[in-house]
């Protein structure tokens, strides 16, 4: 999957066609494709059985039936007969790349950006990239009340995290940020809470802070303050700028959070959200998404023993948008796809469950204009399926994104990230210039 | 092993049959597990009132007596088996000294440890895969030390061991070793290295066979005190206890095999995340593995491991089978066949997935003429499903244990 782009030029927009290859390019961006003959399945429109996808400057131009779509005459066709075409997955909550966050020095650090800390050519990228995954959001651990700063990754080729970035529109990285409450970062030392009362309690401060601060910025001149890293991050997140990312298991937790967004009014979603069963009626009022785990049984940590399956049927009954999440390392990114399998098997719909790792992912994020779906206009992140995305049989054959192939089941190198095997924990080598495959 | 078996046999008879009603399995689609493992069309299962098996087959071949209790599903199977577990000590809460009883670190040798003294069957990951379908488990001490302790054998519908022989299938199954990093002891504590690991391994099995001979030195007087620590590797010696080896490095299950070859033991490989390097040398030792979930997490010692090892054990034609394994956090316990479910993904045909948590399971833990099967004279044990029972959106309708149904949860 190195062989088609030795060299990635950071990114200057979201606009896929700034993807600029330096030296032999011989899978030229530029070219058009025409993937015939696959069950389409856009997500955000019926499912098309035999279907016509044309792909442009890594851009879907056109889906649609055969009939419907004409095939352009300088188009490389592509014969996917018996294939699937499914949006890139997009997991809201991962931990690939080594990444980490805040330290032990205090339980709440929003000056802390993880894509300081992220390591693209970590093999847990290949395997993110085999199991179907086109955009991720990375974000450091559940052990502070604030953790650091999250990054929107799209896994294009690159070897740094610049290549991978999504851009917001003034060209910074974009991302949210990472809180939690509950158990983890109740340690009691350090500055840490020791209890759920003090920790919003701490995280309230921090907030009322930041509102003084924005007001001052607000007022310049002799009132502007001086620039503090913390604080900013907090005012983008009180200007909805940066979304809040928050860890949370259990009812009471879960409260607690919707009654500090009400407070500040700032952007998030929730995430994990065990015990979203028990008070879905509440999160639904508050038009609160819910990122959540399926895992193969409850327990492990108190405060998932109520997990349930059925989280996701619960919430989708009552109109809450809803995607769901690896977590990775707690599910690996490869097996994603069963995530949605579970939730539909504990009564959520079809449609809802696909959504739940595309399309709904993509509004979380603030970014469901761009991908998420098969549509006209939008980014060609997609994959080629062997089945249907809910079977437990079905592979994925083929990543892209933004219309270049980053893994191909058929190549070897690509196959053992898929597989595992002697060498699938180590990290890839980088491409570029002076590395050849 | 096998000369407890009849006593159970019968004290089963004797204790379910007024608990037991006779019923009638009727699937559409039913895995008998037996032959050539595929499955009939329209398939009779009756369960008598001893919560045996009397009658599988067709719906044209076995007539349904009067007052048999009809239970209709789409799929029927064996109950299914899990290889290993650590299910019923390492409890839900994942709350040390209080549920957490899979592994014990105050020395590291301790086969000692038995499984039933540590089993909490009403657990509720006991009751959680009970109800997915699984109705025996293998489990009990954890790999994490050089030898955690013994493991059982039983059904989990069993909710406290009042009657070990009654109780379990085997209330001594295996003795739990583990080889590698998995199983050092921390800090300046041996074993701290591989080499080091097994030379305490050879130095207490060779100490085991010395205590051996002289347990059975005609002179009565000259015979040690009681040990329970040697006494329970003499078993070992004696081939009627397998040593269950964790291993995952291809040189650590080389080291197993060397140990093996030295002592001559029953061998059950676990885990084994690189035997497909010694696929050969395992094939000649005849020595079976319980494999690693194919989602277990592929870090550390398991970093080389790959999704297709049961496709290859099959295709090498090394007896295997699934298990859940250990785990240390989230999800605390696996699915049994969730698991085999992926290796159909990564090229184990079907009809063998379902065999490695049913008959080649049972084949491989020495149980195959009880549960793994459905024939006349094994134990009623049966999952009910809605459809593919490895598919992740069938759901299990049904769980039948000795006749009993004790689910009928749509899970």
């Amino acid at each position: 999957m190195f062989s088609s782009l030795r060299y990635v030029a950071p990114l200057l927009a979201l606009a896929t066609v700034a993807v600029l290859a330096i030296g032999q390019e011989k899978d030229s961006e530029a070219k058009v494709r025409a993937y015939v003959g696959a069950r389409i399945i856009p997500v955000t429109a019926p499912e098309i059985p035999d279907g016509v996808m044309i792909v442009k400057d890594g851009i879907i131009t056109a889906v649609g039936t055969r009939e419907e779509v004409a095939i352009p005459a300088d188009a490389e066709v592509l014969n996917l007969k018996g294939k699937v075409l499914f949006p890139g997955l997009i997991c809201t909550h991962s931990h690939i790349g080594k990444v980490q966050g805040g330290d032990s020095s205090s339980p709440i650090q929003p000056e802390v950006r993880v894509l300081d800390s992220i390591d693209v050519l970590d093999s847990t990228f290949e395997k993110a990239r085999a199991g179907g995954i086109t955009m991720v959001n990375i974000m450091s651990g559940s052990g502070h009340l604030l953790s650091g700063q999250t990054s929107y990754l799209k896994l294009r080729n690159g070897n740094t995290v610049e290549d991978l970035a999504v851009r917001n529109e003034d060209g910074s990285m974009a991302g949210g940020i990472k809180m939690a409450n509950g158990t983890n970062s109740i340690k009691g030392t350090g500055g840490f809470p020791g209890t759920r009362g003090k920790s919003a309690a701490l995280v309230r401060e921090q907030f009322i802070k930041a509102q003084r601060y924005r007001e001052k910025l607000a007022q310049g001149g002799d009132q502007a303050p001086e620039r503090d890293l913390a604080m900013e991050a907090l005012v983008e997140v009180l200007e909805g700028k940066r979304v809040v990312h928050h860890h949370t298991h259990r009812h009471d937790d879960i409260m607690t959070v919707l009654r500090l967004k009400k407070e500040f009014g700032f952007k998030v979603v929730l995430h994990h959200v065990s015990e979203a069963w028990k008070v879905a009626d509440e999160i639904a009022e508050a038009e609160v998404p819910c990122s959540i785990i399926l895992l193969d049984s409850p327990g492990g940590k108190l405060e998932a023993i109520d997990i349930e399956w059925r989280n996701g049927a619960e919430l989708e009954k009552r109109g809450v948008l809803t995607a769901f999440h690896t977590d990775d390392p707690i599910n690996d990114s490869r097996w994603f796809l069963r995530s949605a399998g579970l939730a539909v098997r504990a009564g959520m719909s079809r449609g809802k469950a696909l959504a739940a790792v595309t399309i709904s992912a993509a509004e979380m994020m603030d970014l469901a204009e761009k991908t998420g779906s098969l549509t006209e206009g939008k980014q060609a992140d997609f994959l080629i399926l062997n089945g249907d995305p809910l079977s437990v049989y079905t592979r994925v054959l083929a990543t892209h994104v933004e219309g270049q192939k980053v893994f191909d089941l058929a190549d070897p190198a690509d196959k053992l990230w898929a597989e595992g095997g002697f060498g699938a924990g180590h990290q890839r080598k980088a491409s570029g210039c002076c590395f050849t495959k | 092993m096998s000369n407890i078996l009849t006593p159970i046999l019968l004290a089963s008879a004797l204790t379910s049959s007024t608990l037991t009603a006779q019923i009638a399995i009727e699937a559409e689609t039913l895995y008998p597990m037996t032959g050539d493992l595929k499955p009939i069309k329209n398939g009779v299962v009756l369960c008598g009132a001893s919560g045996k098996i009397e009658k599988v087959g067709t719906a044209a071949e076995v007539a349904i007596p009067i007052g048999y209790q009809r239970i209709k599903a789409k799929v029927a199977m064996p109950g299914i088996i899990d290889a290993h577990a650590t299910v019923g000590l390492s409890g839900i809460l994942n709350s040390d000294k209080h549920d957490q009883e899979q592994l014990e670190k105050s020395a590291p040798i301790q086969p000692e440890l038995r499984a039933i003294d540590a089993y909490n069957g009403r657990d509720p990951l006991v009751k959680w895969v009970r109800d997915l379908g699984i109705t025996t488990v293998h489990t009990g001490h954890a790999p994490g030390a050089l030898v955690s302790g013994q493991t059982m054998i039983l059904k989990t519908n069993v909710t406290s061991i009042t009657d070990a022989g009654k109780d379990t299938l085997r209330q001594f199954a295996m003795v739990a070793a583990t080889l590698g990093s998995d199983g050092f002891a921390g800090g300046d504590k041996a074993p701290g290295s591989r080499a080091k690991s097994l030379a305490m391994l050879r130095e207490n099995l060779l100490k085991t066979q010395i205590h051996a001979r002289k347990l059975a030195d005609k002179d009565q007087d000259k015979r040690p005190e009681p040990d329970l620590r040697m006494d329970a590797l003499v078993q070992v010696l004696e081939k009627k206890i397998p040593l269950l080896v964790s291993a995952h490095r291809h040189h650590d299950i080389a080291a197993a095999l060397r140990l093996q070859k030295e002592f001559g033991f029953k061998l059950v490989l676990d885990g084994a995340s690189e035997a497909y390097f010694l696929l050969d040398e395992i094939k000649a030792a005849g020595v079976p593995i319980l494999i690693h979930p194919t989602m277990a997490r592929p870090y550390s010692e398991r970093e080389n491991m790959t999704f297709t090892l049961a496709a290859k054990l099959h295709a090498a034609k090394i007896p295997f089978a699934f298990q859940s394994g250990y785990e240390g956090y989230v999800p605390k316990t696996r699915v049994v066949h969730f698991e085999a479910a992926l290796a159909v993904a990564y090229g184990l045909p079907h009809e063998r997935a379902l065999a490695g948590c049913t008959s080649a399971a049972a084949k491989l833990l020495g149980i195959e003429d009880r549960v793994g099967s459905l024939k006349p004279g094994m134990d009623a044990d049966l999952a009910l499903f809605d459809g593919d029972p490895l598919e992740t959106v069938t759901h299990c309708t049904g769980v039948v244990i000795e006749g009993k149904v004790v689910s009928t949860e749509v899970r």
